[in-house]
């Protein structure tokens, strides 16, 4: 058997292992929807977690923000101004952040800071028994550990995404207005009067409390179902990587098309 | 040798009552047809050699891991036909003594023992705080209320799960190798403790153990578990004697006998390349 033969024979075996995840990882997240009405009882646990994905993930989003509509500023008003368009800068900036950018790449980098870290941290919980302890004192590790994670990506992402957007509207302003000369007045009376609060602004936040609840719920459960061995902990934030990447990326496509 | 001993404990006083039990892991049998009784108010050691299924067994009574087959029996209910809620109710009854501590990392010494009466009662603080340092102080470490368990010696992390096990007074406690890493004061000590809550509370306890000598000073029954089944079982003083080859090798410590020393494997000649060069 040649290894292409050997490759054809593995792929019904991890296409039907792939679905097996999903469909656990679906089931896991109605468990934790079930937990968290028990989960507000630990809601100071909630307060704990949106500090920790949200506030210590405030530095990486506010850089990025800032670089990517500084980026954004210089590229667009280098194309526009082949057409004469220049004015529409600001515009330009501010539909591609409400809409895609600022949800999208808050979402990516959460995934990278602050996803990587449930999974470790509840992986570890795993690997030394503290889960099977909480279960043994008759406390529920979905509600107490779970649950107050995954309400506080669904909290902290979509206020990350706005101050990213901010942020890079800021970078945008400071490349276009301070550095290359466009009139102050034109960028902010053209991006306000033509930006629409529902239909751009917050059909963004959707997408952000969505991929927040996806990220999470992909964190919270490759944390859960680690192998209990250090390489099983590496795997499943690699993994929490990855699938929250994938996921972020399909999801946006699927929202974009019913939110248009 | 005695591979099925009769269960000699009377059904009705027994608060676990464990019939049929058969579990196979990874393709290996761990329990073939195992019985027994765990008696009320008494200690019962569950002894055996390394990886006989002592920790297993204890998944399967606390409705952590389901059996292939068999009934679990906990004050009279049977665990693996219990809801999610039922299960909980019985588990708070229970006080486990997990192999690695498994103490919560993120709390301190005290925030881990107050963890149970935090979840489950709506105490005053002040109540809170008396019941905790009463149990850190049976565990000899009041002092270190305040320390986080990663400042803490493996001893004393396991003691400090003893204390959060013995915290809410449950009915039953199950000590999983709870004299492992402790100085012999400090095992001394832990031994005077499981025999008092014993004594003056009725606690049930099942004590998973290796160390013959400590178990023999509190145990009232000890259960050998080998090969999937009970070896034998009976009072320490009576097993101690070693009348079957299980008891015989297991208690004297003998390294000939039924209870084999390497895992299963392959003839080790054949698999270092010597069985034709003998020839």
């Amino acid at each position: 058997m040649n290894a292409r033969m050997r490759a054809a024979g593995k792929i019904p075996s991890r296409f039907t292992e792939g679905l097996a995840q999903i469909g656990a990882c679906g089931i896991f997240g109605l468990q934790v929807l079930v937990a968290v009405p028990r989960s507000l009882r630990h809601f100071r646990e909630t307060i704990r977690q949106v500090w920790f994905v949200g506030a210590m993930s405030l530095v990486i989003i506010m850089t990025c923000g800032l670089f990517v509509g500084m980026v954004l500023g210089l590229q667009l008003y280098d194309v526009l101004s082949r057409f004469g368009a220049t004015a529409a800068s600001g515009t330009v900036v501010a539909f591609a952040l409400y809409r895609e950018l600022g949800p999208v790449v808050t979402a990516l980098l959460f995934a990278g800071r602050a996803g990587t870290s449930i999974t470790a941290e509840i992986g570890l919980m795993r690997a030394t028994d503290q889960i099977d302890a909480m279960e043994m004192m008759a406390v529920d590790p979905r509600a107490y550990v779970v649950a107050p994670r995954f309400l506080a990506g669904i909290i902290a992402m979509p206020l990350l995404a706005c101050l990213f957007n901010a942020l890079a509207i800021l970078g945008a302003h400071g490349v276009c207005v301070s550095w290359l000369g466009m009139d102050n007045g034109t960028f902010w009376s053209n991006m306000t009067s033509n930006i629409d609060v529902w239909k751009d602004v917050i059909n963004g936040v959707w997408k952000s409390v969505a991929f927040g609840a996806v990220c999470t719920l992909i964190a919270t459960f490759q944390g859960y179902t680690t192998a209990p061995t250090s390489e099983g902990v590496a795997y499943a934030t690699t993994r929490t990587v990855v699938f929250s990447s994938i996921a972020t990326l399909a999801l946006d496509f699927v929202m974009t098309a019913f939110l248009m | 040798m005695n591979p099925e001993p009769t269960i000699t404990a009377a059904a009705d006083d027994a608060l676990i009552s464990i019939r049929g039990l058969s579990t196979r892991l990874n393709g290996k049998t761990i329990f073939d047809g195992v019985d027994l009784d765990i008696r009320r108010g008494r200690i019962t050691a569950i002894m055996g050699p390394s990886g006989t299924g002592k920790t297993t067994l204890m998944r399967h009574i606390t409705g952590q891991l389901a059996p292939d087959a068999g009934e679990v029996i906990v004050d009279g209910q049977n665990v693996w036909r219990l809801g999610r809620d039922a299960l909980f109710a019985l588990r708070e009854k229970i006080g486990y003594l997990f192999q690695n501590s498994a103490l919560l990392t993120d709390y301190s010494v005290f925030e881990n023992v107050a963890f149970p009466l935090r979840q489950h009662l709506k105490l005053p603080e002040e109540l809170i705080r008396n019941l905790v340092l009463t149990k850190l102080q049976a565990v000899g470490l009041r002092g270190a209320a305040e320390l986080m368990p990663s400042e803490l010696s493996g001893g004393m992390m396991r003691r400090v799960a003893l204390a959060r096990a013995i915290v809410r007074d449950p009915m039953l406690i199950i000590y999983d190798e709870p004299f492992v890493g402790l100085d012999p004061v400090a095992l001394n000590q832990i031994l005077k403790l499981i025999r008092t809550l014993n004594e003056t509370l009725g606690v049930t306890s099942i004590l998973v153990a290796h160390e013959l000598a400590a178990v023999r000073q509190i145990a009232d029954q000890i259960y050998l578990l080998a090969a999937g089944k009970i070896a034998a079982h009976g009072a320490p003083d009576e097993l101690a004697r070693g009348e079957t080859p299980w008891t015989k090798q297991f208690f004297t410590g003998a390294i000939d006998g039924p209870v084999p020393f390497q895992y299963p494997a392959p003839d080790y000649a054949t698999e270092l390349g010597l069985a034709g060069s003998r020839a």
